[in-house]
């Protein structure tokens, strides 16, 4: 990252999407070509303008409750605009988007994936509104946030074990990937799906990367129930339809546990894969004002507490407080991101786990 | 065209102008854009592919290269097929002697039988698939917990799992046998009863009467219901994503749904679309050469009453028979359904301590997308059942009065989507209105298109039999008296047919409420329906919700086919037609 001493507009101009995107080195070769939008704060006029647009349409991949929480809270919050959501897996939400915008139907204003590979994306194709909130150019971490202002990362997401502790002793449980190919956990296992879920197209790339494509070839074979959403794995074990998930949302099973379901997470020895989950605005907006207010609040201190509080996700704002309980992001063994080749090999990943899992 | 240039001359003898020659070209032109537009693109898609150098359409056959060779592809094919035929068996053996029991024996409360068949037939089939995970999932499922409390077994044993290729065809035939249980019953109320007494004098008992005259009357409607059975497994989208996703295998229409994630590859789904429709085709032609050689004219007239069996004490098993096969697609679903609506945890059973209103909440005043799809579904069901009624009757109208020269072409487009299963409609669609001339992808039209055509043959069918019941005279009698066809129509055939409109209205209606297939491949955020919404919250497993969706949408039908049935003018008029 350029720790040299520019003004912070240099770097802002000079700094790309950092690591987390993993896209810097292609952008540094031509530096300051978009400018900066200067950082903006939740005016009078901003509300009022968006009051006249009077709705915001949010597609996102976040999990239901959170996602209509957020909508509601909004709405109370700036009474005059309706949040419609409209919820579905990352990838989902990505085909659904291209399948509009190629019939030029633009009825999105902003949207959450949990792939960051998206922004790449959207971004190449010009599709992007750029919009940076005061509060995150203050509080985010540089890594967070595109500093032209075409992403920010509202949530950071874990996807571990988990298992139902009814079923499996806590001493039983399994440590690591490696362990969930003993034959002892055949037919108990419920698993997500990369073409639906980018939270899991994330971890099947990671794992694969680390583990070898060889780890997903033996466990396919261990009789999986294969489920679509990163957001279903953790209800199954709740309900005790199977006692082990593969991968999945982590934070629902701190959701879970905390509410007193039968349920507890393990982060897997051989690391934790990890997505981050970045929020855009469309250049095509139909409620360009509210979609921007939106987008601003969600990312505010007071956003993002709900996201902590509520959702139990990692939030990358800096003030947000952190209720006890939970281990801290810095504290797990992570896995690591790579959007960039996600972003190339999406398809050979879709390929290749629907040729081992058969769908 | 010139097929107008007869009926013209008849327009001429009256000085009125005569505007049905017009109209009728005009349903004859509509049909066709309906019908032939969608087509010609799935078959143009799926013998071409782009040209990444010019970026121009250039003819190909790798499409069809890849469908049969790809084992990704041909599996799912075979396993359609056996889903499709074990499933057709089931409905016929479960459906075939619980409509002779219902239709030809002194079986007591046989009109609340066929009325739960209806039921039945009016629970979308992945609404019920969704029920079915609730009840036998092996693990969490209710008849599964059930089943380990009464022996006690073991934590993981299991009498039922819903997710494989049984469960699959299980749930399947449990939403499909209601066609085969109507075509069977409507066959055996109208054999008269003089044939069977006629065995009877002849000395038969009465099995060997059964055996010999009223089995071999019914096999007609029996293979009808067959072959219905059959194609609605094999285009049916919900319950395989619901069921035999997890399992880890697809059937074709999964696959062809598949196919349009990203990077959509709507070129091969239209190629993996053809052999569904081919198939159809097939079979209908099958079913017309075997139906055809057996036409047992002695259906029809008004003989005599037909003559009921005595049970005797045979009645206790057969009404245990009848009770235990409605169960399985009615009362222990709904039952499932409601109990996941009021309960926390969807597979535990509701206690007073557990009930919970949270669900109700969450779905009417937090979910902001139900109010849309709702609202959605409402105004498609009631224009779809408006548009495709009129449209059925004009049509059946021409055809069954041989209106105008061309009613051959005209009953064939009618009855020609019925070989178009509902997710190839939903990709020719997709492929014919999301580009110029029709821009109507991401409105709420073009899924009116689809529903309109879907339920187009059931209608025409249903309102041309009603039409060869009313006399022509009636309307001669009008039109001698200087009526215009249309008036005619208007007032005097339309009145007769009241129950029957009606009926096609409430069909209709019921259809689209329930319609998955097609509705997947066509929505957009703003144009979502409840079908479609109910199959989003089942990926992420958000079980509650769908249950006070789908009993929501029970409700619905239902307040709408009672409400329509009590209109005031309509159903309860004095005027009968039979």
């Amino acid at each position: 990252m350029t720790e040299k001493k520019f003004a912070r507009r240099d770097v802002l101009k000079g700094t790309t999407a950092l690591a987390a995107a993993g896209m810097s080195g292609a952008l540094f070769a031509q530096p300051a070509r978009a400018q900066a939008p200067a950082a903006a704060a939740i005016t009078p006029e901003l509300i009022e303008a968006a009051k006249k647009e009077g709705k915001v349409v949010f597609y996102t991949a976040m999990d239901l409750t959170l996602a209509q929480r957020l909508g509601r809270e909004f709405e109370q919050r700036f009474p005059g605009i309706s949040a419609r959501v409209e919820r579905s897996g990352a990838e989902r939400v990505f085909t659904r988007i291209a399948q509009e915008f190629s019939s030029k139907i633009y009825a999105v204003d902003l949207a959450n994936t949990s792939d960051h590979a998206h922004v790449i994306h959207w971004k190449r194709d010009g599709l992007l509104a750029p919009y940076l909130p005061e509060e995150v150019v203050k509080h985010y971490p540089k890594q967070y946030y595109d500093p032209e202002g075409f992403q920010i990362v509202t949530r950071v997401l874990v996807s571990p074990l988990g298992y139902n502790t009814n079923l499996v002793k806590a001493e039983e449980a399994p440590k690591s990937f490696a362990d969930l190919l003993d034959p002892k956990w055949a037919g108990k296992m419920v698993k997500a799906h990369p073409a639906y879920s980018g939270t899991i197209m994330n971890s099947t790339y990671q794992t694969a990367r680390d583990l070898g494509w060889e780890y997903f070839e033996k466990l396919a074979k261990q009789r999986i129930m294969q489920v679509q959403s990163a957001t279903d794995t953790p209800k199954k074990i709740a309900l005790g339809e199977r006692a082990i998930m593969v991968d999945g949302a982590g934070y629902l099973i701190i959701q879970y546990k905390e509410k007193g379901d039968p349920v507890d997470i393990i982060y897997p020895e051989e690391g934790t894969p990890v997505a981050t989950s970045p929020s855009v605005v469309f250049k095509s907006a139909p409620n360009p004002n509210a979609g921007r207010l939106f987008q601003n609040w969600m990312h505010s201190r007071e956003g993002q507490q709900i996201i902590v509080d509520f959702a139990r996700q990692y939030s990358p704002h800096a003030q947000t407080v952190e209720k006890p309980g939970v281990r801290k992001l810095a504290d797990i063994k992570l896995m690591k991101e790579d959007a960039e080749a996600i972003e190339k090999g999406a398809e050979e990943i879709k390929k290749r786990y629907s040729a081992l899992f058969k769908v | 065209m010139t097929l107008a240039l007869p009926a013209q001359k008849e327009g001429r003898r009256t000085f009125k102008v005569d505007f049905s020659v017009p109209v009728l070209l005009t349903f004859a032109a509509l049909l066709c854009v309906l019908i032939l537009l969608p087509i010609s693109w799935l078959v143009m898609y799926s013998l071409s592919e782009v040209d990444p150098a010019t970026k121009e359409r250039v003819f190909t056959l790798a499409q069809f290269r890849t469908l049969f060779s790809d084992p990704d592809l041909v599996e799912p094919l075979i396993t359609t097929m056996i889903v499709a035929i074990s499933s057709s068996v089931a409905c016929c053996l479960v459906a075939a002697p619980m409509g002779w029991l219902v239709a030809r024996t002194d079986m007591p409360m046989t009109k609340m039988i066929r009325a739960l068949v209806t039921a039945s037939f009016v629970t979308p089939p992945f609404l019920g698939a969704i029920a079915w995970e609730i009840l036998a999932a092996p693990n969490s499922g209710l008849l599964n917990k059930l089943y380990r409390f009464l022996t006690g077994a073991e934590m993981d044993a299991y009498l039922f799992n819903i997710y494989s290729m049984p469960g699959l065809i299980f749930v399947i035939a449990c939403y499909t046998f209601p066609y085969v249980f109507v075509l069977v019953a409507n066959a055996l109320d109208r054999i008269p009863g003089d044939l069977e007494d006629a065995s009877s004098i002849l000395g038969a008992g009465t099995w060997t009467t059964a055996r010999r005259v009223t089995i071999p009357l019914v096999l007609p409607a029996l293979l009808a219901g067959a072959l219905v059975a059959f194609l609605q497994a094999m285009i049916l989208f919900g319950s395989p994503a619901i069921l035999a996703l997890p399992a880890g295998f697809h059937t074709m229409t999964t696959k062809i749904w598949s196919l349009f994630q990203y990077p959509p590859k709507p070129e091969l789904a239209a190629a993996a679309s053809l052999p569904l429709l081919f198939l159809t085709v097939m079979l209908l032609r099958g079913q017309q050469m075997i139906l055809g050689r057996k036409g047992y004219s002695i259906v029809g007239g008004k003989s005599g009453e037909p003559r009921l069996i005595r049970l005797g004490w045979f009645v206790v098993p057969a009404m245990a028979f009848v009770v235990i096969v409605l169960m399985l697609p009615v009362f222990l679903p709904y039952f499932a359904l409601l109990n996941a609506a009021f309960s926390p945890i969807a597979t535990n059973l509701v206690t007073s301590a557990t009930f919970t209103m949270k669900n109700f909440h969450f779905t009417f005043f937090e979910l902001s997308t139900t109010q849309l799809a709702l609202k959605n579904t409402f105004i498609l069901g009631a224009a779809a059942a408006t548009i495709g009624t009129v449209l059925a009757l004009v049509i059946s109208y021409a055809t069954a009065r041989k209106a105008i020269t061309g009613y051959r072409v005209l009953g064939f487009l009618a009855t020609a989507p019925i070989a178009i299963p509902g997710i190839v409609l939903g990709v020719g669609l997709f492929l014919a209105y999301t580009r110029p001339p029709f821009v109507l992808y991401g409105t709420l039209w073009v899924l009116l298109i689809a529903y309109i055509t879907i339920e187009l043959p059931a209608a025409y069918q249903q309102l041309q039999s009603a039409f060869r019941a009313v006399h022509p005279e009636l309307e001669d009698a009008s039109r001698i008296l200087g009526a215009t066809r249309l008036r005619s129509l208007r007032d005097v055939t339309a009145p007769l047919l009241r129950t029957s409109v009606l009926a096609t209205w409430c069909f209709i209606f019921v259809s689209t409420v329930r319609e998955l297939s097609a509705a997947i491949m066509l929505f957009t955020s703003e144009t979502k329906v409840v079908s479609v919404l109910i199959f989003d919250l089942k990926e992420s497993g958000d079980l509650g919700a769908i249950a006070i969706l789908g009993l929501s949408m029970l409700v619905l039908t239902f307040t709408v086919v009672i409400f329509i049935n009590r209109l005031p003018g309509f159903g309860s008029s004095g005027l009968r037609n039979t």
